[in-house]
């Protein structure tokens, strides 16, 4: 069970040494994420001059719901994508042959390869946006409250995880998936909002189909009081059922997998 | 050296020209029917986003916000949707890829401008675009109900205006791209481009629900052009005398990033060197 963890935290390392030599690229990634964390809190402000209530969520609330975003973007960003995108390519280049090769499950050496550290800026950016929207709540701290959030953050992200790996197992079958992978990213989008406020068929999508709701919407209630213990019993077995699902399909996926390297 | 040709001969090639690569485009569009659609679902996204909040907002508000009610905010932002798909234009990012993987070589030997061709490619692939927009604008015509009263004249100035601001972004975003040529660092710069754009455009709300900073810095910049003039055209909020000075803008807009396009690129090509066999 440790072994993935230590697994990670070597490719962590060798990953780290390999993005410290560029530290241009830290700054030039401060920029960008100062500059979209702007646009999108001008946003919110020019939509609450208008009101002061969207869909049953405060100003505050919604504060916290885009600094989960921001956070859960980060994570995903510089945790989940870049290794998904990796293993995208070594299907089309044929690479992924050495993975097979070697003697540790590769489900997760593909998902632990890469740590993109630059993008942990949005981890930073997303924890102070927090920081503020939970002092103008006036929350008051409690365990429960803070043992909610983490729960369903770290559960937010492993159903990311799966839906991610899900549609790049689909390049076992057509070499080319980054047009759903980019379209993925953009529904993700929609996460800035808090998913209560679209119409049925989209909250639907955003729920089960790719989980928006779980990822962003879900811990920004439990921030807020909102959570019930049964949505987080839901939660859980929710994860629990796609991981499972994600292995199934992985190992059902490799079975087609016939190798380009020869 | 190439051929010294006369200006009705040059018409004749770019015109040849436009019709290869806008074919070649529409082939590429209908190669690949399901990249399409999911191309399409990204562009559609944003807006049924905004659609929805400034739904919610108008709700709690009891009706309207700004001046536009629930059915002008739909029919504002479906034909935001119609106007994208006419507005697509080649990204600055592009020619960062082009530069690196050495296919501008390619292009610079041949005797059309790149220009030329990206203007062609980008013509097919617009005419796609409206193809696959068309039972996705019925679909949402009949989920938001929209309110859109335009007055005779400006249902028959609408495709002019939207073809000027087709260009005004096009020629833009060309003459943005074109910085390429000086730093492969671009992407923070593309990044602020498009924040601009997302703000000062009407991309994001019309131009009239921002707050009085924001419209005022719109005016300077060529966004608003793009997506806010059309639309709220259709929607028949602009006035005839709106309209002239719109359609100025345009034209001007169109001519300074021309004019700007022409004293860069000269330069740029300069700088160029060849990566690749």
């Amino acid at each position: 069970m440790l072994k993935p963890i230590k697994l990670f935290g070597l490719f962590a390392r060798i990953s780290i040494l390999n993005e410290v030599q560029y530290r241009a690229n830290f700054f030039l990634q401060v920029l960008q994420s100062s500059l979209s964390l702007g646009t999108g809190l001008i946003v919110l402000s020019v939509v609450y001059s208008y009101t002061d209530n969207l869909g049953g969520w405060s100003q505050a609330e919604l504060l916290a719901v885009y600094g989960v975003f921001v956070l859960m973007s980060g994570l995903i960003g510089s945790l989940v994508l870049p290794n998904m995108w990796a293993f995208m390519e070594d299907v089309r280049e044929g690479r992924l042959d050495f993975t097979l090769t070697k003697p540790e499950d590769a489900q997760v050496l593909i998902s632990v390869r890469v740590v993109a550290i630059w993008r942990l800026v949005d981890v930073v950016l997303g924890l102070i946006v927090l920081g503020v929207a939970i002092t103008r709540m006036g929350l008051e701290a409690s365990w429960w409250l803070a043992f909610a959030f983490a729960a369903t953050l770290i559960m937010g992200m492993v159903l990311l995880y799966c839906v991610l790996l899900l549609a790049s197992i689909l390049s076992f079958w057509f070499v080319r998936v980054w047009e759903l992978m980019e379209m993925m990213q953009s529904i993700f989008q929609a996460g800035r909002w808090p998913v209560g406020i679209y119409p049925d068929w989209l909250r639907l999508g955003l729920t089960y189909l790719i989980p928006v709701a779980f990822a962003v919407t879900v811990p920004a209630e439990a921030l807020t009081g909102r959570l019930t213990p049964e949505l987080l019993a839901g939660t859980l077995l929710f994860t629990i059922v796609a991981l499972v699902v994600t292995r199934l399909i992985w190992k059902w996926g490799l079975r087609n997998y016939s190798g380009a390297s020869a | 050296m190439p051929r010294v040709q006369g200006f009705a001969q040059r018409v004749k090639t770019n015109l040849q020209v436009y019709a290869v690569g806008g074919r070649i485009a529409i082939l590429e569009r209908l190669q690949y029917p399901l990249a399409s659609l999911m191309f399409m679902v990204n562009v559609l996204i944003e807006p049924i986003i905004y659609l929805v909040v400034w739904s919610s907002a108008t709700v709690a508000q009891g009706g309207a916000v700004g001046g536009y009610t629930a059915g002008q905010f739909a029919g504002y932002y479906i034909i935001w949707t119609f106007v994208r798909q006419f507005n697509l234009a080649v990204g600055p990012d592009n020619f960062n890829w082009r530069i690196k993987n050495g296919t501008l070589a390619g292009e610079l030997l041949r005797p059309v401008h790149p220009i030329d061709i990206d203007l062609a490619w980008n013509l097919g692939f617009k005419v796609m675009q409206v193809v696959y927009w068309i039972p996705i604008g019925v679909i949402l015509w009949l989920m938001f109900k929209p309110e859109v009263n335009p007055q005779a004249w400006q249902l028959l100035a609408f495709p002019i205006v939207l073809l000027l601001a087709a260009y005004v972004r096009f020629f833009v975003m060309w003459l943005v791209g074109l910085m390429c040529f000086w730093t492969e660092r671009i992407d923070s710069l593309i990044e602020l481009y498009f924040a601009a754009e997302l703000l000062f455009s009407g991309r994001l709300v019309p131009l009239e629900i921002m707050p009085a900073w924001a419209q005022n810095v719109a005016g300077y910049l060529p966004f608003q052009w793009t997506f806010y003039f059309p639309i709220e055209l259709l929607l028949g909020r602009v006035t005839i005398n709106e309209f002239g000075i719109g359609v100025f803008a345009q034209v001007a807009w169109i001519l300074a990033a021309y004019v700007g396009i022409r004293l860069i690129w000269v330069r740029a090509v300069r700088r160029f060197t060849a990566v690749g066999a």
